[in-house]
């Protein structure tokens, strides 16, 4: 895939933390993540439920709902910190530099409304001055270059099909023409070829409009259709930065590993799927040291009792040979947060 | 192979919900969604017969049918040579003991104010098989072989103290505790995280082995599909338009439509990206389906034969049947 | 996976001991307080209402010195003081005793009213919203008839069709809480039985009646409980209004509401204390029932914790 076309990252995300009190404790929900997002690239943000993925991309536009609160770190588009801005700033900022799509597109669009009225809402909302037929020849300009067609726009979300309604809620947050799609789940609730569909979609915008996608799925298919590089969570924290072909076929944390290993593939023929063993950890309480290593096939001592930084790896994973190991300057850009690969405690 | 079920000409049809308003401006007439279409087929003793397809192709329909949850509109299930329709309710519910569903969402699978135990133990007590003590028994013995241990603490847990993985275990050992032979899984792992559905699958291979068990497994996720079945039969709008055994169906499609679903079916390897566009066009209605073969108009070989009259199930090579008119 | 609904767990050798029993009802309440919060209180202020009420009523001589029919019990129409706390009515009887032995009647005429409303709606809910049908219309037509009427003037009609006496007053207020259970348990009937583990319990082979007893009727049993305490919060006013009206028991037998017509009767010449105590006991009581089910409402249905 083509790398990024400017060297700036157009979004860094800096030592986040995220938190929610509950009745017995604190939900230590996303913790010291770092994270970069390139110009017209996509970052596929990978994990199970309960990682911290979802509130990691809710917090971006702040939309993280009390009583959870983001308890450190700051998040930089175009130097400006998000975190940091008046409610006013962000708010125009929302649907029109940054947006977010959803994973269910019949909830987030309102049932009562037509699709005409809420593409004039949004516009309306950051350009009060336009009149209406310049935002609706805006919007079927937008629709048209998703695949729908403009008499879509007199109709209301029920009467549109599952595929449609996730294209509108799509357009919705690109009639603005944003620098960053932050898109969650995106295709759950959408069948197989519909799917492939919206996937085609994405990788064109990217092309195209030069969009730049922070992916969050569990979906390791859909990730690997479409995201130049991917950042691996669990229990809250990064495990594992790289480009996208270097994840998943040198997968070097433990994680990664059984993850990768553990999905079925339709191209393969594969004898027995690899099993995680153990159960997902308890956020309240997290292991001591390294989240995982409880369920590490690859433990080791220091493990339990020191959390290893997010680095680069420094040495070749122990059950490589030195022949199979790519040189590390060949990797740029990896990052594991693994006490195997050599990082100093 | 003895047929365990065989299936023919299978059908259920809902009539479709109207309005007042629809009932004045289009008079009597009353619509139907075939959700079910005329679907023959056969199950082996055991082998493990997928059943896929997108939304509205009646795959979760038929598994319920199968096993009389709900009533067939026309056609007939043979199970062992008795025709399930004429069984009388009575009987019908002595002989689910031997017939079991595992349904989609664990969570509201188990009545939230049942323990596991006793969740699991429930058959046992509806077919009055042993008394109290000898079930608490076989469920304990039951919970260890399918991985819920420590099994007497988890015995008085609720559904709700549980995880997802642990949620599936306890369906699973509740559809088991009879000794059944046949079991339908509707999507068991569609809402399980990913790292628990490798468990799930590896756990349900266990378990036919030693509990020499078929199953009909529902799914709308291909790659699955691959990984579990011996055969599998593709579901389009009701009907069956592919049926092989595995290797065949994923190595030679025949119909449109599998090639289109395995085309479209997103790969977990950045290597190996699509290149092309999959076919256009979503599933139509299921109220108004087009004419002659449900996929004509999004297929890319559409002859004008195909509008005319529902292409037959043909056996193409043995065992691999598709109805497509195409050679 | 760690429940966080679970107490702090108990020490093992405490578990058998009294002692050791009473810590831990302590530590979970004061856990549960944790937990829930304002709900909680409210539960335990409207119980403990409750349960000294039900104390007054099992065992009132330990708390009022005076008989309550006693007609020469003190001075006549005499205010508060300390020899009669809630003073003496226009019959020399003290106040305070009519009170304390006042409160069986009304807890057991609310009690058993609701109890009997209880046992009739509930099964008829429960049948009617399972077999559905031509039955479950009928009975649902009936059942919104009575529902339709204001309770009052119901229970005022058959108050006077079936005369005065303990059982005809219990009766009378019965009648007008059944459709209420009727309307709740065949409401959530007809959800429950659209829910998957319903099916599944189909899928297991279990009789119609069996699902109805097993999976449905513990799943509707939690409202009912909360239903149940405002029922009767309900029940003693109704009760209270009945015999306010006159239409209540015979005069033998000591009632709040009778008091309350009494003290009406004299408040223009300056007595406060007929007509105060007796309505304050009433709307006390009833509080406390209702607080009890807003409690319970709040603290029985599960709440998932939002992740």
């Amino acid at each position: 895939m083509d790398s990024p076309v400017s060297a700036e990252p157009i979004l860094q995300i800096q030592n986040l933390s995220i938190a929610y009190p509950i009745a017995i404790g604190t939900v230590r929900a996303v913790e010291q993540v770092s994270l970069e997002l390139g110009d017209a690239e996509a970052l596929g943000l990978v994990g199970e439920s309960g990682c911290g993925k979802s509130t990691l991309g809710l917090s971006i536009l702040r939309l993280v709902r009390p009583p959870g609160r983001i308890t450190g770190g700051r998040i930089l588009y175009h130097g400006r910190d998000l975190l940091a801005m008046p409610e006013r700033e962000i708010r125009a900022l929302r649907g029109k530099n940054i947006t977010m799509a959803f994973q269910n597109p019949l909830t987030s669009l309102n049932p009562l409304y037509r699709i005409d009225r809420q593409f004039l809402e949004t516009i309306r909302q950051h350009e009060p001055a336009v009149t209406r037929p310049q935002a609706l020849q805006r919007a079927e300009k937008v629709l048209e270059s998703l695949g729908v067609e403009p008499q879509r726009l007199y109709e209301y979300p029920h009467q549109l099909s599952g595929g449609m309604r996730q294209r509108v809620m799509l357009a919705l947050g690109l009639v603005m023409n944003p620098d960053i799609l932050v898109a969650d789940e995106p295709t759950t609730a959408l069948d197989v070829i519909v799917e492939a569909g919206f996937i085609d979609l994405l990788n064109s915008l990217r092309r195209d409009w030069r969009l730049s996608i922070l992916l969050i799925t569990h979906n390791l298919g859909l990730v690997a259709e479409i995201a130049d590089r991917i950042a691996v969570m669990y229990a809250g924290r990064l495990v594992e930065v790289g480009a996208a072909e270097q994840v998943f076929h040198r997968p070097l944390h433990p994680y990664t590993q059984g993850l990768i290993h553990c999905v079925p593939n339709i191209r393969v023929d594969q004898e027995r799927l690899a099993t995680m063993g153990g159960s997902p950890p308890d956020l309240v309480e997290p292991p001591s040291g390294c989240r995982f290593h409880p369920r590490c096939p690859q433990v080791m001592e220091i493990c339990p009792r020191r959390e290893p930084p997010l680095a680069s790896p420094l040495i070749p994973s122990p059950i490589e040979s030195a022949a199979e190991a790519a040189p590390q300057g060949g990797e740029a850009g990896r990052q594991v947060a693994c006490w195997l690969y050599g990082a100093r405690p | 192979m003895s047929a365990m079920f065989r299936v023919r000409s299978l059908s259920k049809l809902f009539p479709v919900e109207r309005s007042f308003v629809d009932l004045l401006l289009a008079g009597s007439r009353r619509s139907f969604v075939h959700a079910v279409d005329e679907v023959s087929f056969d199950i082996h003793e055991g082998e493990v017969l997928g059943l896929a397809g997108e939304s509205g192709s009646g795959k979760s329909t038929t598994g319920r049918l199968i096993l009389r949850l709900v009533e067939p509109s026309s056609g007939s299930i043979e199970y062992r040579g008795r025709d399930l329709k004429n069984i009388p309710r009575r009987e019908m519910e002595r002989l689910r003991a031997r017939l079991q569903i595992v349904f989609q969402d664990p969570n509201s699978s188990l009545s939230p104010r049942m323990s596991v135990g006793q969740a699991i133990g429930h058959p046992l007590a509806v077919h009055r098989l042993g008394d109290a003590r000898e079930r608490r028994e076989r469920v304990l013995e039951l919970m260890e072989k399918i991985g819920l241990t420590p099994a007497s603490f988890l015995y008085r847990k609720y559904p709700h103290q549980l995880s997802g993985g642990q949620c599936q275990r306890v369906v699973l050992a509740r559809a088991l505790i009879t000794n059944p032979e046949f079991i339908v899984a509707d999507e068991p792992i569609a809402m399980a995280d990913v790292s628990v559905r490798a468990l799930i699958l590896e756990l349900m291979l266990r378990l036919k082995e030693e509990f020499r068990l078929t199953y009909l497994f529902i799914t709308h996720d291909l790659a699955t599909a691959k990984y579990l079945c011996s055969r599998v039969a593709i579901m389009y709008l009701g009907r069956i338009v592919e049926l092989a055994e595995r290797r065949e169906l994923f190595s030679r499609p025949h119909h449109p439509y599998t090639k289109a679903l395995l085309a479209a079916v997103p790969i977990p390897d950045p290597a190996q990206r699509r290149q092309h566009e999959v076919v256009r066009g979503e599933i139509p209605s299921a109220i108004h389906p087009p004419p002659g073969c449900h996929f004509h108009p999004r297929c890319p070989y559409a002859m004008p034969r195909c509008r005319e009259g529902r292409p037959p199930l043909r056996e193409l090579a043995p065992g691999h049947f598709s109805a497509c008119l195409l050679d | 996976m760690n429940d966080p609904r679970k107490g702090p767990a108990p020490a093992s050798s405490a578990r058998c001991s009294p002692a050791g029993w009473l810590a831990r009802l302590l530590g979970r309440l004061s856990a549960a307080h944790r937990k829930y919060g304002l709900e909680w209180w409210i539960l335990i202020a409207g119980a403990a209402v409750i349960l000294f009420t039900i104390y007054m009523a099992a065992f009132p001589r330990t708390l009022a010195r005076y008989d309550p029919l006693d007609q020469e019990a003190g001075p006549q129409m005499a205010p508060p003081s300390r020899e009669h706390p809630m003073g003496t009515d226009n019959l020399s009887r003290d106040v305070l005793a009519r009170m304390i032995h006042g409160s069986r009647t009304i807890l057991g005429v609310a009690f058993a009213a609701a109890l009997l409303s209880s046992i009739i709606g509930i099964p008829l809910g429960l049948l009617s919203g399972f077999a559905g049908g031509a039955f479950d219309r009928v009975l649902s037509l009936i059942m919104d008839s009575i529902y339709s009427f204001p309770g009052l003037i119901l229970a005022i009609a058959f108050a006077a069709m079936l005369g005065p006496g303990v059982v005809n007053i219990t009766l009378s207020v019965a009648v007008i809480y059944i459709p209420t259970y009727f309307r709740l348990v065949r409401g959530q009937t007809l959800s429950i039985k659209e829910e998957l583990y319903v099916e599944a319990a189909r899928a297991i082979g279990c009789r119609r009646s069996t699902i109805l007893a097993r999976y449905i009727f513990p799943n509707v049993i939690a409202t009912v409980v909360v239903v149940f305490s405002l029922n009767i919060a309900d029940a003693i006013m109704t009760e209270a209004a009945l015999s306010y009206i006159g239409l209540g028991l015979p005069a033998g037998i000591p009632d709040w509401g009778m008091d309350l017509s009494m003290g009406k009767k004299f408040l223009p010449s300056g007595v406060w204390w007929m007509i105060t105590f007796p309505g304050a006991m009433i709307s006390t009581l009833a509080l406390g029932f209702t607080m009890l089910g807003e409690g319970l409402s709040e603290i029985l249905n599960p709440r998932l914790l939002e992740r």
